[in-house]
């Protein structure tokens, strides 16, 4: 029982730590997609998030300056991102591949200019994504081990909930999200409308390049202390499936997050444990998703203008 | 009514023209970074060309260019049919890890049977990773690109779990596989390369390249099977109006796909690589594919000139930091390149504009004949 | 009723010598429009003569290249359709904007959403929408999602949410293309009930009948130049339609008589469900023979589409036969009905007839393209591609010529249709399917596809069309069924139909057989 509970107890840390970076890009993601842009340059975009956010927080010393700057940075790539599909109509998928090779590009050129090697110094525990509630719970116990483990966790972590109802909340209960999903499914009746498309598509594209490059921070500021060039590795794209997964929706895409961080968590217990092959177990969170989408989730229905640049005439 | 082609004219009806651009502009911001950083873009520039230019340099870029050619078809294959393979990456990592499990079980079989055999084990487990696409989509409607970005990872985890395996496993410390069998490897033969001064791993795999080129562009131009999956992929519903099987056409285009993604990655290994590591991160041929797709514009002669022009850019890349350059820097000219690629799409709407204009007006005349 | 609500002294709408140029080629080329205080005034045009553009001007859509724009006597800079919504200009276009999984109240208040605070205040929205649609006597449902409701009632949420933005001046696109006779019925009734309450309305339309019906004033425009305005009352038809072409127009088809032969096409007790899953066609018997024109006539929604889609094996269906020379290609693949004789120029041409990215050449050996001449041992053979093409162009005078490699999207609809009928003609199939075939193309065009379709008849070839033109199937059809509620409640021959009784019987009174 005992054993039991500290499994759970550390598999729900995990699942929370795993799924905080995805559920950030996956928010973002939202925003692009149900807003009619395909952007499959999310991983460039934490990456930049990533290295932008460690650095930063190392030369300020402040961790909520760097998580600041880390979106920032991926605000610059979305807008990059948005200039190319949504003012020119570029093809969305050819400029977010350009997006995934420049934003990684960049940043570890930088990093060996500032540091003279692909790898940021590590972060200082006053440098780094603080937690809360640490050390509030009594861990001599097993249900105190078990609270600390589950809520002594980065702020991020929380900040990514709030972050969810958010989102929700301006998806569904807001003029502007009303107008960013009618964006999605008809640009050209929003425009008979006087809603301006193009505005709207474009600041949809740099907030999805804004809350990519917080959850690219969050990786080097709260999971680990510093950037390297595998700090993002598929997490943009496992983002994207979620959202997928989700039906495009924020609440779906959160489901689709903790599924996926609940599974890496359940490798991380497994791993340690059974004698089961390493490499096998990793496979779990992949495999879980194809089999929960075949049984539960099935056909996800995309806008219906999305990945078609709105181009006005004049 | 005579008159001079503009510069929109010249530009937006040359495809190759913006390639050609957007590649100078790639190396133009290449050049900016150069300069921010203080480094000698002469420098940079004159190694990355010396470099490619020789004899071996060359070897070596073809040698690189080879599995990104056949990834790069690969890629390009699923655009034409209306699928965008994301999966390429793990259909390369099925396909090398067959390549190598093959050799190995078949190490005393000759080398014009082991070859072939090979080959065969290749594209059939990248097929095969793409027909589980295809059925997890016309069968459950499951959307294709979340599934392959799941693939991808299945791929590489089952690699690795393959290569730990005992019979399988390096004798010795290294984390990889056995090298592949003598007579499964394609390299030129010891003397021959030192005679000629090659890279050391100059392989024919570049014959295959080229076969593999010619063999698509055949299947999409001159085919009826071109046909039906260009049909299916343009309009899916006059495919079927037409006659056309659409599930089946969406099979049978991913597991071609899906063949050539294997085959890429059997050529990696029985060339240049020999044995599989297990990796710690993906490798990205896959995604390098899509990269020379676009940049060969989904046309498979297009896609071989691209497939070079990446290997040179990776390998003469490697030496850049000889002159103190962050090979990084390839990959922020390769994403400019690719941006500018995406970007140029303007030229043709606004040409689009003009043409619709120049359609109306051309009919408008001819009824005003009447 | 003629003009009992126009005020004369009140003009609403001034256009003045309006030009609007597309690089070198000019859309508009100086009309002048006046529309009056409670007036319903037609544009009448072809395709592409400048109708759309010009009223796109009117609604800030495109900005005019020179001419001036007053409302109520006031010049107006219009610069997008903000502009047009302020000063009271109010557009429903003829491919609906509406969100399809938005629901009613949603679509209408778009872009004037009501709020409180941040939060969107759909309360009052829904109220506000229930509040004017009995204002002006247009029920629908505020919470329906526009994917469930029909295409009559999205029409009524796009007039609304012209007046809920407060417009006394309602622009409506070819209002009537997709609409049944019934639905057409009522949105005539419904633009003299907002005349009546001081609005005015600009109609755009090719159909000279509607015109009669419900216009006051008529401005005519053909390629681009403004021809003459008139009083609807004191023109008939003919006079209309040679204004608009700039020739003489014959409506009537030639037919010759002719015995019809043996039966070709035999449907039998055919059902099948709908998209929702709900059965629609119910019991279905239907039967062509050689050599004559049978035409469904129907409103939309009664199974005419879905009888379609299961007789060319795009649709299952639950229960019957579909006989076509005997052979039963019921729940058999597109291409078996094919092999057997089954040809068709399907409802959609865009979607279902033609793969738009594909060249004249290609698109015309859609389902061909296996067979010889065309493809040796799955090897195309270009040459007689391209001479094939060359052929049809020339023979059913597709425009531009020489466009066997263009891609189909860059032709013109009324080209596009041409293609799809050279190929189905050529494929020399026993039955011919027509869906709509003339939807939303002009006079010429019109003229020349219902030519091909009654050649067909004459070559003793089976033929079926389905319409929700009444006068296209009653021109044509030697035998008139009425399809309702999923079956087959009338038949008539075609010269005994006349238009009253089809539509008594369309929307299922007088049931006979």
């Amino acid at each position: 029982m005992t054993n039991f509970v500290n499994s759970l107890g550390i598999i729900l840390f995990a699942t929370l730590v795993y799924a905080t970076p995805l559920l950030y890009g996956a928010l973002g993601s939202c925003f692009s997609e149900v807003s009619g842009v395909v952007n499959i340059g999310i991983e460039g975009m934490m990456t930049a998030g990533a290295f932008t956010g460690t650095v930063i927080a190392y030369f300020t010393g402040s961790p909520w300056i760097g998580f600041l700057c880390g979106g920032l940075a991926g605000a610059f790539f979305g807008m990059l991102h948005a200039f190319a599909t949504v003012s020119l109509g570029a093809d969305q998928t050819i400029a977010g591949t350009a997006i995934n090779m420049l934003g990684p590009g960049i940043v570890i050129m930088i990093a060996k200019v500032l540091f003279n090697s692909t790898d940021t110094i590590p972060l200082s525990a006053s440098q780094k994504m603080p937690k809360l509630f640490a050390g509030t719970f009594d861990t001599s116990t097993v249900f105190g081990r078990f609270m600390d483990n589950v809520f002594a966790t980065y702020v991020s972590t929380y900040l990514v909930f709030v972050a969810v109802i958010i989102v929700w909340f301006i998806f569904y209960k807001t003029r502007f999200g009303l107008r960013l999903r009618a964006c999605g499914e008809h640009p050209q009746a929003c425009e008979t409308l006087g809603i301006n498309v193009i505005a709207m598509r474009f600041a949809c594209v740099c907030i999805s390049g804004f809350l990519s490059g917080l959850g690219g921070a969050c990786v080097t500021m709260a999971l680990s202390t510093q950037f390297r060039p595998i700090s993002i590795v598929g997490q943009g794209f496992i983002a994207i499936a979620a959202v997928i997964f989700g039906k495009f929706r924020p609440q779906g895409a959160l489901l689709g997050c903790l599924l996926f961080g609940f599974c890496s968590g359940l490798k991380v217990v497994l791993g340690g444990s059974s004698g089961v092959n390493m490499h096998l177990i990793s496979m779990i969170p992949y495999v879980v998703t194809v089999i929960v989408l075949v049984l539960f989730v099935g056909k996800s229905r995309v806008p219906a203008a999305n990945g078609k640049p709105y181009i006005k005439a004049k | 009514m005579t008159k001079k082609k503009g510069f929109l004219d010249v530009i937006s009806e040359n495809r190759f023209i913006h390639i050609l651009l957007s590649i100078l502009l790639g190396f133009l911001v290449g050049a900016v970074f150069l300069v921010i950083m203080n480094l000698s873009v002469s420098a940079a520039y004159g190694r990355l060309i010396n470099s490619v230019t020789s004899l071996k340099g060359f070897s070596y870029v073809v040698v690189y260019a080879v599995p990104y050619i056949v990834a790069g078809l690969s890629v390009a294959f699923s655009f034409k049919t209306g699928v965008f393979n994301i999966g390429a990456e793990g259909q390369f990592v099925v396909g090398s890890m067959a390549a190598v499990v093959t050799s190995i079980f078949g190490a005393s079989l000759p080398k014009p049977l082991l070859i072939p055999l090979c080959f065969l084990a290749a594209m059939a487990a990248g097929a095969i990773w793409g027909i589980i696409v295809g059925v997890l989509k016309t069968k459950w409607g499951i959307n294709e690109v979340l599934s392959m970005i799941m693939f991808n990872w299945i791929a590489f985890y089952l690699s690795n779990f393959i290569a730990g395996i005992p019979a399988i496993k390096n004798e010795g410390t290294a984390e990889a596989t056995k090298n592949i069998a003598d007579n499964a490897s394609l390299l030129f033969s010891k003397d021959f390369i030192k005679s000629a001064g090659l890279a050391p791993t100059a392989n024919w795999g570049f014959i295959a390249a080229i076969v593999a080129t010619v063999l698509i562009w055949f299947i999409i131009e001159k085919t009826t099977l071109g046909y039906e999956l260009k049909a299916v992929g343009s309009n899916k519903f006059a495919a079927e109006y037409g006659g056309i099987s659409v599930n089946r056409s969406i099979l049978t285009a991913l597991a071609i796909s899906g063949a050539l993604a294997g085959l890429a990655g059997a050529l990696q290994v029985m060339g240049m690589g020999k044995r599989i590591s297990i990796f710690t991160s993906q490798e990205g041929f896959g995604f390098a594919g899509i990269v020379v797709a676009l940049i060969g514009c989904s046309n498979p002669f297009g896609v071989l000139v691209a497939g070079l022009f990446y290997g040179a850019l990776m390998y003469g890349g490697s030496k850049l930091n000889l002159e103190g350059v962050p090979t990084q820097l390839i990959n922020v000219i390769v994403g400019t390149v690719v941006f500018f690629i995406a970007i140029s799409v303007i030229f043709e709407n606004l040409k689009r504009l003009k043409g619709r204009a120049a359609v109306k007006k051309a009919v408008a005349e001819k009824e005003g004949k009447k | 009723m003629a003009k009992q609500y126009v005020d004369m002294n009140t003009p609403v709408i001034e256009m003045r010598n309006i030009v609007k140029r597309f690089g070198d080629f000019v859309a508009n080329d100086g009309i002048n429009l006046t529309v009056h205080k409670g007036e319903i005034h037609a544009i009448l045009g072809e395709n592409g003569a400048g109708k759309s553009t010009l009223m796109n001007q009117l609604y800030g859509l495109l900005k005019p290249t020179s001419g001036d724009i007053l409302v109520n006597g006031k010049k107006i800079e219009m610069n997008n359709p903000r502009d047009a919504i302020d000063a009271g200009i109010g557009m429903v276009h003829q491919h609906f904007m509406l969100v399809q999984p938005f629901t009613v109240t949603e679509n209408i208040v778009l872009g004037t959403e009501p709020t409180k605070g941040v939060k969107l205040d759909m309360a009052t929205a829904r109220k506000n929408v229930v509040e004017i649609s009995e204002r002006y006597g247009l029920s629908i449902d505020p919470d329906a999602k526009i994917e469930d409701i029909s295409v009559g009632m999205q029409q009524r949420v796009e007039i609304l949410k012209a007046l809920y933005r407060g417009a006394d001046i309602l622009i409506l696109d070819e209002p009537t293309s997709s609409l049944t006779p019934q639905e057409i019925t009522e949105l005539i009734a419904i633009m003299h009930n907002l005349v009546k309450d001081g609005k005015s309305i600009i109609i755009i339309t090719h159909k000279l009948k509607e015109i009669k019906e419900s216009a006051d004033f008529c401005t005519i425009i053909r390629m681009g130049k403004y021809i003459d305005t008139v009083d609807v009352d004191k023109v008939d038809e003919n006079d209309l339609a040679s204004m608009m072409v700039g020739r003489k127009v014959t409506f009537k088809v030639d037919k010759p008589e002719q015995k019809p032969g043996e039966v070709v096409l035999d449907v039998k007790d055919l059902h099948c469900l709908d998209y929702r899953g709900i059965e629609i066609v119910k019991g279905l018997n239907l039967q062509v023979r050689r050599g004559e024109i049978v035409g469904i006539a129907g409103i939309d929604g009664n199974g005419q589409t879905e009888l379609v889609e299961v007789i060319t094996g795009l649709r299952k269906g639950t229960k019957g036969q579909v006989l076509v020379n005997g052979t039963d290609v019921f729940n058999k693949p597109p291409a078996f009905g094919f092999q057997h004789g089954v040809s068709s120029i399907p409802a959609d041409r865009q979607k279902h007839g033609l793969v738009l990215d594909f060249s004249i050449e290609d698109n015309l050996i859609l389902q061909n393209y296996e067979k010889d001449p065309f493809a040796k041992k799955r090897v195309l053979k270009r040459d007689s591609i391209f001479a094939h093409a060359s052929e049809s162009i020339e023979k059913y005078d597709i425009r531009p010529s020489g466009s066997e490699k263009r891609p189909a999207g860059t032709l013109s609809g009324g080209n596009q249709q041409k293609v799809i009928i050279a190929r189905e003609v050529q494929n020399d199939k026993d039955l011919l399917i027509a869906v709509n075939p003339t939807r939303g193309l002009d006079v010429g065009a019109i003229e020349y596809v219902h030519k091909y379709i009654v050649d067909q008849r004459n070559k003793g070839k089976a033929v079926l069309l389905v319409s929700f033109e009444l006068d296209e199937i009653m021109s044509l059809s030697d035998i008139i069924d009425v399809i309702f509620d999923g079956q087959i409640v009338a038949s008539i021959p075609g010269k005994e139909a006349n238009e009253n009784d089809l539509g008594l019987m369309m929307a299922g009174g007088g049931k006979k057989k």
